[in-house]
């Protein structure tokens, strides 16, 4: 009893830093303090629960965390920002790998006596999240990265195959949990689906729907924490798993909002099979670098609109550029970011803020598009749907209801695109062939630094 | 009572979640992601019950591929998020 009485107070002490340190996070300001606090809480939790689980040996923890902890370190330091949605996919994978085998190791704890039903229950659990987080978030890696097709990947018969893998897993789950031992044959067959449920689900998700797949990996790594803390009792990680179980809920309800679709519409369909939009007629009209830079030096009102082609063009720091140069000319800058843009919530903002912009400049779609008609020039980088205008005015598109940046309602928008491709979701943009829209053609990252050239 | 006991704390730590959490602003998306996953590897206090307190090999091999996962996930989440938040910078802080 004396050690655990310890053990559970240091755990009280912990969960009360983490929801300090999330709490803190709510603000630029105070964020990165938030993140200490919590660390602090986990390492607490940490020293807590080695001292409580009164190991018999320490070598295989040791070189446990030696392993892991060189490896965080390096890629923690060493991957690119532009990588950062790679990176967070690896490491929800990991945390899914943990739960799923904290969860498939407890079988052991038992060592021949019976185990209880409820803890089987929970044994499945984990080992059913955390398989799929853990397989789901490589697919997702390997998409992101662009390691396999980041396409939707849909075939005939995939919802047949689909159901038969969830009942599958049921009747293994009942059968395992009726006669639950380590030896179990319908453990090892419950390992595989799990597993195979991770690819199974990510692959029919395309890359533009990838914030949403983050969110909804992140949260599940959290809900198998969860999980596995049930199956072993052990209530730091109920309470740090709901946490992030609730935050990964919440933004892969805020990205599913921001693109006018339901949950099981971004899992189950691959996009825009069902309508054919308007095919867009009209002619483009370019505009040279040097004609860009008299209509800017002439403006007052400036809003950069960057998409995922700002991250591929690693133009962010010459956006940055372009951006103090103009403020130096007395014009207003800003930012404005779709909640959807990139490849993961938040994603332009990183970049943004890695290139040195003040957080304040970067506003949200709600912020900006009542004030967009005040804005002389919208300059759209590396970003399609979320500035398309049909999601306003086409009820065929397949993007139709999406809420956008009203770019087109600016005076003035330069769209800076490669060539006249369609967008990640291959649908037609009016955008580009509106009166008021000048076509900037080229890489974003050279038309951005001809600009300031221009300037110099 | 165990089950109840667990439950209870479940439902409460859903609830206080959702209210923290959804005061975080879209700017922040990412680092609160990262800092989310770095929680998540909180099952590094279960992989040590898993890792160190039986003798039975299985399990601590089983136990010890846990701590290493969950220990990247602590490490690298901890550090990537501090790293993101580093360049978040104020006007006024210039």
């Amino acid at each position: 009893m004396g050690i655990e009485i310890y053990t559970n107070l240091a755990y009280i002490v912990a969960a009360a830093l983490f929801i300090f340190g999330l709490k803190m996070l709510g603000s630029p300001a105070t964020a990165r303090r938030g993140n200490a606090f919590s660390s602090m809480a986990m390492l607490i939790a940490v020293v807590a629960g080695l001292i409580g689980s009164q190991a018999v040996s320490y070598e295989v923890i040791i070189v446990g965390m030696l392993i892991g902890a060189l490896i965080g370190t390096l890629s923690a330091r060493l991957v690119a920002m532009t990588s950062m949605p790679e990176l967070v996919a690896l490491f929800n994978g990991s945390g899914g790998a943990s739960s799923l085998l904290v969860g498939w190791a407890t079988l052991y704890y038992f060592e021949g006596e019976s185990v209880p039903t409820f803890t089987a229950a929970t044994i499945v659990l984990a080992i059913l999240i955390g398989g799929l987080t853990f397989t789901g978030s490589l697919i997702a890696y390997g998409k992101l990265s662009e390691r396999i097709n980041s396409a939707a990947l849909v075939f005939s018969g995939q919802r047949v195959l689909n159901s038969a893998l969830l009942l599958a897993i049921v009747a293994c789950a009942y059968l395992f949990c009726m006669d639950p031992s380590a030896t179990s044959v319908y453990l090892y067959a419950l390992l595989g689906l799990a597993l195979l449920l991770g690819v199974m689900a990510v692959i029919p998700i395309g890359g533009a729907d990838m914030p949403v797949v983050i969110s909804l990996l992140n949260s599940y790594s959290g809900i198998a924490a969860c999980a596995a803390g049930f199956a072993v009792g052990n209530n730091i990680l109920i309470v740090a798993g709901a946490l992030v179980g609730a935050s990964g809920i919440i933004l892969t309800n805020i990205m599913c909002k921001a693109m006018n679709r339901s949950l099981a519409n971004v899992l189950f369909s691959g996009f825009g099979a069902a309508k054919t939009a308007k095919a867009v007629e009209g002619e483009v009209k370019p505009i040279s670098v040097e004609d860009a830079y008299y209509i800017l030096e002439a403006a007052s009102n400036v809003c950069f609109v960057p998409g995922y082609g700002m991250a591929v063009a690693q133009a962010q720091h010459v956006v940055k550029e372009l951006g103090k140069i103009l403020e130096a000319n007395g014009c207003e800058v800003s930012y404005a970011i779709h909640p959807v843009a990139g490849r993961m919530p938040g994603h332009m903002n990183v970049l943004l803020a890695e290139a040195d912009v003040p957080y304040e400049q970067l506003v949200e779609m709600d912020d900006i598009n009542p004030r967009i008609e005040n804005v002389d020039v919208a300059i759209v980088i590396g970003a399609n749907d979320v500035v398309n205008p049909s999601a306003r005015e086409d009820a065929d598109s397949p993007i139709y209801g999406m809420p956008i940046i009203n770019v087109d309602q600016a005076r003035t928008v330069f769209v800076l695109k490669r060539s006249m491709a369609s967008g990640f979701s291959g649908v037609d943009n009016p955008l580009f062939f509106g009166e008021n829209t000048r076509m900037l053609f080229g890489d974003a990252k050279e038309s951005i630094s001809g600009v300031i050239g221009e300037f110099g | 009572m165990e089950i109840i006991f667990l439950t209870f704390i479940l439902v409460l730590s859903v609830f206080l979640g959702f209210e923290l959490i959804s005061k975080v602003p879209a700017t922040l998306h990412t680092p609160l992601m990262s800092g989310a996953n770095a929680i998540s590897g909180i099952t590094l206090a279960g992989a040590f019950l898993a890792a160190g307190a039986t003798n039975n090999e299985m399990a601590s091999w089983l136990g010890g591929a846990a701590v290493a996962f969950a220990t990247i996930n602590v490490i690298g989440g901890y550090l990537v998020t501090d790293r993101m938040l580093g360049m978040f910078k104020s006007k006024r802080g210039k």
